[in-house]
């Protein structure tokens, strides 16, 4: 896994976050962890960072994994301030 | 207003619950078994004279003057040495006893200088009092006799002196040193008449190992060891009761006045965090209140290129004011935001947040506890429901097994580690969990049972093998987890841990940690009796730091350590009032009180008292403030009182987003390093000069009481209401208290807080409510305040940081007991003569590999940047282990560190950064560069003429 120190590209450093948040929660099942990796995202992250990651996921996801992915997909959208 | 003078009682209390009666000068007395007759006696108001006892101290019967008579027993014991017994008779005041003390004070006297109106101590020395007090009227030897005024005066200390002709040789000094501090600095050298205090081997203070905690001067009865302060100034005249503004012990000290003059700064020893003791912080480093660098008046300028100008508050909050209203217009409402302060008070941090998400209209509120606590929240919070340590310091007294992972305390607590470190003499036994080999592992009368030293990254995989042990060598306190906690999480967690990939032998490959060592530490940790765990920033500045919180959290609950007294779970919080800060709702998901956001109910009664709509969606957490800012979506800040070029990690990437902004505001005591690139600043205030509350790690409510006026003219959470009324937001609040009225009207844990309750407890630690009006010293007593206790998973995950050929070194970083953080006060007293720089401790056969001697200048380099700075060989860290501290904005050891950060709560990983060491001419590039930004920045254009 490259670290976000290989560029500070927001994309790039979300996709790590959270993947880092999905394998925090690896060791329950994976329907539990994709729920608790959601979540976790819904509550701490700020709505610039979850429509930054939305757009990721709606261009393909690239780099994310299962859970995470499978977590973003189902966040609620963003709605505008 | 008067000088608080404290009873001494001569001797400690007994804890005894057994009362024994006895009559002293003809009055009956009841009081503890094992009390002294001297305390005895005070308890009923009769001061025994004395010289070598004073109640911080065990007694040790030197002096000679406290003795007394009594019935149907020979001679004349002294009263401090003697315990009460049941029915006996005690003269304190005979025709004898009044012989025998003026015999003993003649002999005092006949060799001490009798320089009383010039010396320093007049007016407040014991033995002039004394020499009153037995009523001396003549010394029959003459005064020609031999004398020690010959030997001279040791100023080497900044902040005392030791003047030895005036040393009576109570002990105290030396008591004091091994008692309260527990460093064994001080000895008596030579014997008879020219036994003297001798800091180590006869060396200046200043070289020997004293630590300047202040306790030999605290204890000294004459002016042998005396305040510098004192001797210059004189004597105070009335005194007022406040809370230090350093780290989270929360010491209560006396601020001794003269005037608006402070003249000393005297540990109180009713303060129940630091029960009468302080350190060369507290103590001594206050001079940076009237530092010459301090600015005092407002000032502006449209861009950081430009010198500054001076201007009047009114102008400059109108300026603030109006760029974070073009901002908002421009880029929208979410674009600007703000950082609370974990220096200021909980009122100033509760302003400060209200400001953001009342008047910004935003929640982007963050606060230095995202750098090295926030991942105890979210991991207590999880475990046991709630945000804060589980008991009080006095719980330590109580404890029989200390563990302490990755925390520094004799450096970073030091007030707590002089408690933690008497409880060790007494028996208490010691596991240290910490790459370094600290102070507490060894040090006089004190030996860790286990030191653990671990590769740095690898906490989550230490502690879960210490639970692999408890549960599968059938240690789980089975009793309690059924009780107490949720019965089937624990056996998801217990099949968990149990996996043989968990286990000491299989963990030891990247841990370091012979399996043995592991296993004998767990079995000490879960059998011998009450174990507490305290631990600090080497658990939480990981990307595993929130899943160290919960393995620790975990332990404790396995073994039924948690919810009595003498247990518990017992984060060492950093800054004076980060725990207040946190607790203040300066989380950007969470108002007061720990309520997420998007809470309704909460939201709707903040929304009810402010008169304001809220935004229901958690904000921008630091580092994603500085993403933001270099994606070009957050443009203006307000920063309080933290310096977050300086302390926060992978300098480049927050100074590209400082820069990045089109308006930053910086309320501070100086031109920190992140005014470097701020538009306007606004002059803050110390704790001296203003009235507050702070709270420290055990949850400790106290207050902060103003002293002096505040130079700059106003208080910070004036300025900070006076910005909010600039941004159309209301506030008129008369005091601080009336803030505090409005936090426990919002807060239930803070509900029956009020300066009327402080003054009348001194302290209360919350949560205090009709539940607990007097406070809740230990936490979670019958029941988690979730309910059930949770068990975690605690997998782990390496981190990405990796060591390389490239980067073949870890570096992690602390800091040191004369700094302070930042080192922005601390810097500015004379607490640099002990720490004038950071250094970077390298192990010796590293060193020898990079051919680095002692002294040399060397380049540390990382990914993410390098800076240049002295090494320091030390067998202190392991090989393939460097360490620094990051106190001085020369060296900026952040430039360093990288922003990868914890998984949960975006808490930086400054304890692993993989990193080369070579040998240096001297500044980086880099480090130039900074210097001359700094010179620009700093420019403050001069006032036109008339």
């Amino acid at each position: 896994m490259n670290g976000p120190l290989m560029s500070h590209s927001t994309a790039e450093k979300l996709v790590y976050m959270a993947n880092q948040i999905a394998t925090a929660f690896a060791q329950q099942s994976h329907e539990a962890a994709v729920e608790a990796t959601r979540t976790h995202i819904r509550k701490f992250w700020d709505p610039r960072m979850r429509a930054k990651i939305a757009e990721h996921v709606a261009a393909g996801g690239e780099g994310l994994s299962s859970v995470a992915k499978e977590a973003l997909e189902g966040l609620p959208p963003v709605r505008a301030a | 207003m008067s000088l608080i003078n404290e009873i001494d009682y001569g001797t400690p209390a007994s804890k005894s619950e057994k009362l024994v009666t006895l009559t002293i000068d003809g009055m009956k007395v009841s009081v503890p078994e094992g009390t002294s007759i001297m305390r005895a006696a005070m308890e009923v108001g009769n001061q025994i004279p004395k010289l070598c006892a004073t109640d911080m101290l065990d007694a040790f019967g030197s002096c000679r003057l406290c003795l007394v008579e009594i019935e149907g027993r020979n001679g004349t014991p002294a009263s401090c040495t003697t315990p009460v017994a049941e029915g006996i008779v005690v003269k304190t005041q005979t025709e004898r006893l009044k012989r025998l003390r003026k015999g003993v004070m003649e002999l005092y006297i006949s060799d001490h200088p009798l320089d009383c109106l010039t010396c320093s101590a007049n007016g407040d020395c014991e033995l002039q009092e004394m020499a009153g007090v037995v009523g001396l009227r003549e010394v029959r030897y003459g005064y020609e006799g031999e004398n020690h005024t010959t030997l001279g005066k040791d100023e080497s200390n900044p902040y005392f002196t030791y003047e030895q002709s005036k040393c009576i040789v109570c002990n105290r000094c030396v008591r004091a040193c091994e008692e309260v501090q527990g460093t064994f600095a001080l000895t008596i050298s030579g014997r008879g008449f020219d036994s003297r205090v001798s800091p180590g081997m006869n060396e200046p203070f200043l070289t020997s190992e004293c630590v300047s905690c202040g306790a030999c001067v605290q204890s000294c009865p004459t002016a042998t060891l005396n305040e510098k302060s004192m001797v210059e100034i004189g004597t105070p005249e009335h005194s007022v009761v406040t809370t230090c503004a350093y780290c989270g012990v929360g010491c209560a000290f006396k601020a001794e006045m003269r005037g608006d003059e402070l003249v000393r700064m005297v540990p109180y020893k009713d303060g129940k965090a630091n029960r009468g003791h302080s350190c060369v912080k507290g103590r001594f480093a206050y001079g940076y209140a009237t530092h010459q660098d301090r600015i005092l008046k407002p000032m502006i300028r449209s861009s950081i290129t430009e010198p500054w100008k001076e201007v009047t508050y009114e102008e400059a909050i109108q300026y603030a004011a109006s760029e974070f209203k073009r901002i908002q217009e421009k880029y929208g409402k979410r674009a600007v935001g703000g950082i609370t302060s974990s220096r200021c008070t909980n009122e100033e941090t509760y302003l400060v947040q209200k400001l953001i998400r009342g008047g910004f209209g935003n929640n982007n509120v963050d606060t230095c506890a995202r750098v090295c606590h926030s991942p105890t929240g979210y991991g207590l919070s999880q475990t046991y429901g709630t945000s804060a340590g589980t008991q009080d310091f006095d719980s330590v007294e109580q404890t029989d097994v200390v563990l302490i992972i990755g925390a520094n305390p004799t450096d970073g607590h030091p007030v707590f580690a002089s408690r933690l470190k008497k409880r060790l003499r007494q028996g208490a036994k010691l596991i240290v969990v910490d790459p370094r080999r600290t102070d507490i592992v060894r040090s006089p009368h004190i030996e860790a049972a286990y030191h653990l030293a671990l590769k740095p990254g690898t906490n989550v995989a230490i502690v879960t093998a210490l639970a692999h042990v408890i549960v599968t060598e059938g240690l789980v306190n089975e009793a309690f987890v059924r009780e107490r906690c949720d019965w089937e999480d624990f056996q998801e967690w217990a099949a968990f841990v149990a996996d043989e990939r968990h286990s000491p032998e299989a963990v030891e490959k990247y841990t370091q940690v012979p399996a043995d060592l592991v296993r004998q530490a767990a079995r000490l940790y879960a059998t011998g009796g009450n174990a507490a765990i305290y631990y600090g920033l080497g658990v939480t500045e990981h990307s595993q730091g929130s899943t160290t919180v919960m393995a620790i959290a975990n332990l404790a609950m396995a073994t039924g350590n948690i919810g009595r007294e003498g247990v518990g779970v017992n984060p060492l919080r950093g800054q004076n009032n980060v725990q207040g800060s946190c607790d203040m709702g300066s989380f950007p998901h969470e108002l007061p009180g720990y309520r997420h956001i998007s809470d309704d109910a909460t939201r709707a009664s903040f929304e009810a008292l402010w008169g304001v709509n809220l935004d229901d969606e958690p904000g921008l957490r630091i580092p994603n403030m500085f993403d933001a800012a270099v994606d070009g979506t957050y443009k203006g800040m307000y920063v309080q009182g933290e310096d977050i070029l300086q302390s926060d990690p992978d300098t480049h990437h927050v100074s590209a987003g400082l820069a990045a902004l089109e308006c930053l505001v910086v309320q501070d005591l100086f031109l920190n390093e992140t005014a470097n690139y701020a538009h306007v600043f606004l002059p803050g205030c110390t704790f001296l000069e203003k009235d507050g509350t702070f709270t420290n790690a055990e949850r400790r409510i106290q207050r902060v009481r103003k002293v002096m006026a505040p130079k700059n003219g106003y208080a910070d959470w004036e300025v900070t209401q006076m910005l909010a009324n600039a941004m159309g937001f209301k506030m008129d609040y008369g005091h601080p208290s009336e803030i505090m009225d409005e936090i426990a009207a919002l807060t239930p844990s803070f509900a029956g807080v009020s300066y009327a309750r402080l003054d009348e407890l001194g302290s209360v630690q919350w949560p205090c409510n009709e539940k607990a009006p007097a406070g809740t010293p230990v936490m979670h007593i019958g029941g988690f305040v979730r309910g059930k206790g949770k068990f975690m998973l605690t997998e782990y995950v390496p981190t990405d940081e990796k060591t390389g050929p490239r980067f073949p070194l870890l570096l992690t970083t602390g800091r040191i007991l004369s700094q302070y953080n930042v080192g922005a006060q601390t810097r500015r007293t004379a607490n640099v003569a002990w720490h004038p720089e950071d250094v970077l401790e390298i192990h010796p056969f590293d060193a020898e590999n990079r051919g680095i001697r002692d002294g040399d200048y060397v380049k540390v380099e990382s990914r993410a940047g390098s800076t240049s700075l002295k090494a320091e060989i030390s067998e202190r860290v392991a090989p393939g282990v460097v360490y620094t501290t990051f106190h001085h904005p020369v060296t900026q050891a952040n430039v360093v560190t990288t922003d990868y950060s914890d998984w949960a709560t975006n808490c930086p990983e400054y304890k692993v950064t993989a990193v080369q060491v070579s040998p240096s001419n001297g500044p980086t590039p880099w480090q130039e560069e900074y210097e001359d930004l700094t010179r620009k920045s700093r420019r403050i254009a001069a006032e036109a003429a008339e």
